[in-house]
């Protein structure tokens, strides 16, 4: 890949505005997004953090404001560049949104046959590839979604989302209704995809040890904006009532409690 | 942008491939097939593969890479990717691992087989089918009794709300409907008995097929299209959506929340549409007879009067309330079968809607049967 330097944004939404009906969702909302890293998205119920997900990749277009994906402005462009975009991203939505008429290999197939043109069999070793990074084993790619559990079904939903080597991967509370032992392997996952495909990531979340485990910036919704971005050292020092009662509540410390015994442990194996 | 390619060469014993070019997903498409066929031809030979002239790779070229290595040369020997520059290296080792084919779709059987197979299979659930669906009536009859002799547990606002969703709100397409099919059989009858001189006998005709068979045959098949459907679609969604076993949880009765209102609500209103159909059926007889022949309005309904039997209208009336119960029922269940997910949804409904006719003509030809044999 071309050298692109480390500070790079390459989501920047300026002045966004978006609203249903007269509710205003949001009002003035500024956000940047660096290439390679994973920024976790929090806030509490109804601020519209998934709304803001949904503006960011074209499926709720905003009243008033820029959204500008590396470099250029989404909801400016023509529909064809529109797609050339659409493909350099990869969505996992809540659920997963798997089509249920398909088996998880051919969901996972689906973009790669729209947009590449690939013989069958490149297709389908492919989609093995994505399922087994995905941390499904082998078996799952004949499966219909309806016969996966919950949490198989947001893994083949990444898998999709992972498809075509996408550069950004836009994640809707992945570890939601996941038991904690697979929300931790869903962590470890998400680490270690961004870690090997160079993949930036954003991820709504509500999960305090995955922002903890994961996420290398975390961004604040209230108010209608974001009200504090930062690493989550720099966003607890906030002063706003409502960070304080999300990180500093009796779940905050628990989270923060088990990351300080982890790196505590790491150290001493080494 | 260069398109990924490559050449083979054998160098002291040793196979060679030299990679250049951008290997990316969308420019493998154009060598995989001659790939596999190199991979074919060199099994169980050590290979080095040289890509240091490799420009970009993602994961579906580190792919193929990895596929070669691994379908030549076993990975005990000396088969090896050189020339690796580091981010290519470190991608090359994040795919290994994964690469290995899996199923794409649940294996395929012999076509014949899967014919016989389904077609054994469509017998038996038939078969079972009918009685789970002779068990729900029973279910549904027993409930009925129930709440007869509790009669504050029937739901009267959910009964109502039925009424004006199935029966009210179906009333101006039954009415057209019907308005029509009385206007057509109307003009086709006088065509033909035109022949004979017996255009007087149009009355007749419109008023015995309308009264006996077409109105209330017409409303049942709109209310399945329009209601059964709907019934199967919205306990469907509860059934998906964990409400029904909700209910069961807070120790409530589904049949006797849901099903109990919808089949009372169509057994009193099928009656009335039937009524209103009938009605609208003649008068489009009427209109035509008044339009295109010269039979007056007067004479029309005084002819109506003399020589049609109360008793066609009454044959027609009494068919309603059994063709609701069965494509209340019918709907219902289907509803109740409902499972997993959205796919099922879509096919309940289907089916609801194919059996619910299905019956109804059955039964309208077992009635014609019966009220001809009592002479009625």
């Amino acid at each position: 890949m071309v050298g692109h330097s480390h500070r790079e944004h390459v989501i920047e939404v300026k002045g966004l505005r978006t609203q249903f009906g007269d509710v205003v969702i949001h009002d003035g909302l500024d956000l940047s997004i660096r290439r390679n890293e994973i920024l976790g998205v929090v806030g509490g119920s109804g601020t519209g953090k998934s709304v803001l997900m949904r503006a960011i990749i074209g499926l709720k277009p905003p009243s008033a404001g820029t959204v500008k994906i590396f470099g250029e402005d989404f909801y400016a462009t023509s529909a064809a560049d529109q797609v050339e975009i659409e493909k350099r991203w990869g969505v996992m939505f809540q659920g997963g949104a798997l089509f249920s008429s398909l088996t998880v290999a051919q969901n996972v197939m689906a973009p790669i046959r729209e947009h590449l043109k690939l013989p069958h069999e490149l297709a389908a070793d492919i989609a093995a590839m994505k399922i087994s990074m995905s941390g499904l084993p082998p078996d799952a790619g004949a499966k219909y979604p309806s016969e996966l559990s919950g949490g198989m079904n947001k893994r083949a939903g990444l898998a999709r989302a992972i498809a075509l080597d996408p550069e950004i991967v836009f994640l809707d509370e992945p570890t939601a209704g996941l038991d904690p032992i697979g929300a931790e392997n869903f962590d470890e996952l998400i680490v270690n995809l961004k870690n090997s495909l160079g993949l930036t990531v954003f991820m709504v979340t509500h999960d305090l040890d995955t922002l903890h485990a994961t996420c290398d910036r975390v961004a604040v919704l209230a108010e209608k904006k974001v009200i504090a971005i930062g690493t989550l050292e720099e966003v607890r020092r906030s002063e706003h009532p409502w960070i304080q009662a999300y990180f500093s509540g009796p779940r905050g410390r628990a989270a923060l409690e088990a990351k300080k015994t982890d790196a505590a442990s790491a150290a001493k194996k080494d | 942008m260069q398109p990924a390619a490559y050449t083979t060469d054998i160098k002291g014993g040793l196979l060679r491939l030299v990679a250049t070019g951008d290997w990316l997903a969308r420019h493998l498409g154009a060598i995989d097939a001659d790939l596999r066929a190199f991979e074919d031809d060199s099994v169980g030979r050590d290979i080095t593969i040289d890509i240091s002239g490799v420009k970009r790779l993602d994961t579906a070229g580190a792919m193929v890479f990895e596929r070669i290595i691994a379908a030549c040369g076993a990975r005990t020997r000396a088969s090896a990717i050189v020339g690796a520059s580091s981010a290519h290296r470190r991608l090359l080792d994040n795919v290994r691992p994964h690469v290995a084919p899996c199923e794409i779709a649940p294996a395929h059987r012999n076509a014949f087989v899967m014919m016989v197979n389904r077609f054994g299979r469509g017998l038996i659930e038939g078969y079972y089918v009918s009685i789970e669906v002779l068990n729900f009536i029973g279910q549904t009859l027993s409930t009925l009794m129930r709440v007869l002799r509790e009669p504050k547990r029937l739901r009267m606002t959910s009964i109502v709300h039925h009424m004006e969703e199935a029966g009210i709100d179906a009333m101006p397409i039954v009415g057209l409907m019907s308005f029509l099919i009385g206007a057509v059989v109307a003009f086709m009858g006088a065509k033909i008995l035109r022949l004979f001189n017996a255009e007087v006998f149009t009355v007749e005709l419109v008023g015995i097929s309308v009264m006996r068979e077409f109105g209330v045959l017409l409303s049942a098949i709109l209310v399945a299209g329009r209601s059964g459907s709907a019934f199967t679609a919205a306990i469907g969604t509860m059934k998906i959506r964990e409400e029904i076993d909700a209910l069961r949880a807070l120790g409530l009765d589904p049949i006797e929340v849901l099903v109990l209102p919808r089949t009372i609500a169509l057994i009193v209103f099928m009656p009335i549409l039937a009524f209103m159909a009938a009605v609208l059926g003649v008068i489009g007889g009427g209109v035509v007879a008044a339009t295109a022949m010269d039979i007056s309005p007067v004479f029309f309904v005084g002819r109506l009067q003399e020589t049609i039997a109360l008793s066609n209208f009454w044959v027609g009336l009494i068919k309603a309330p059994f063709f609701a119960f069965v494509i209340a029922i019918i709907g219902c269940y289907q509803g109740m079968e409902v499972a997993g997910s959205s796919e099922s949804l879509g096919q309940r409904t289907t089916l609801s809607v194919v059996q619910s006719l299905f019956v109804v003509i059955i039964l309208d030809a077992f009635f014609a049967m019966f009220f001809l044999e009592i002479d009625f």
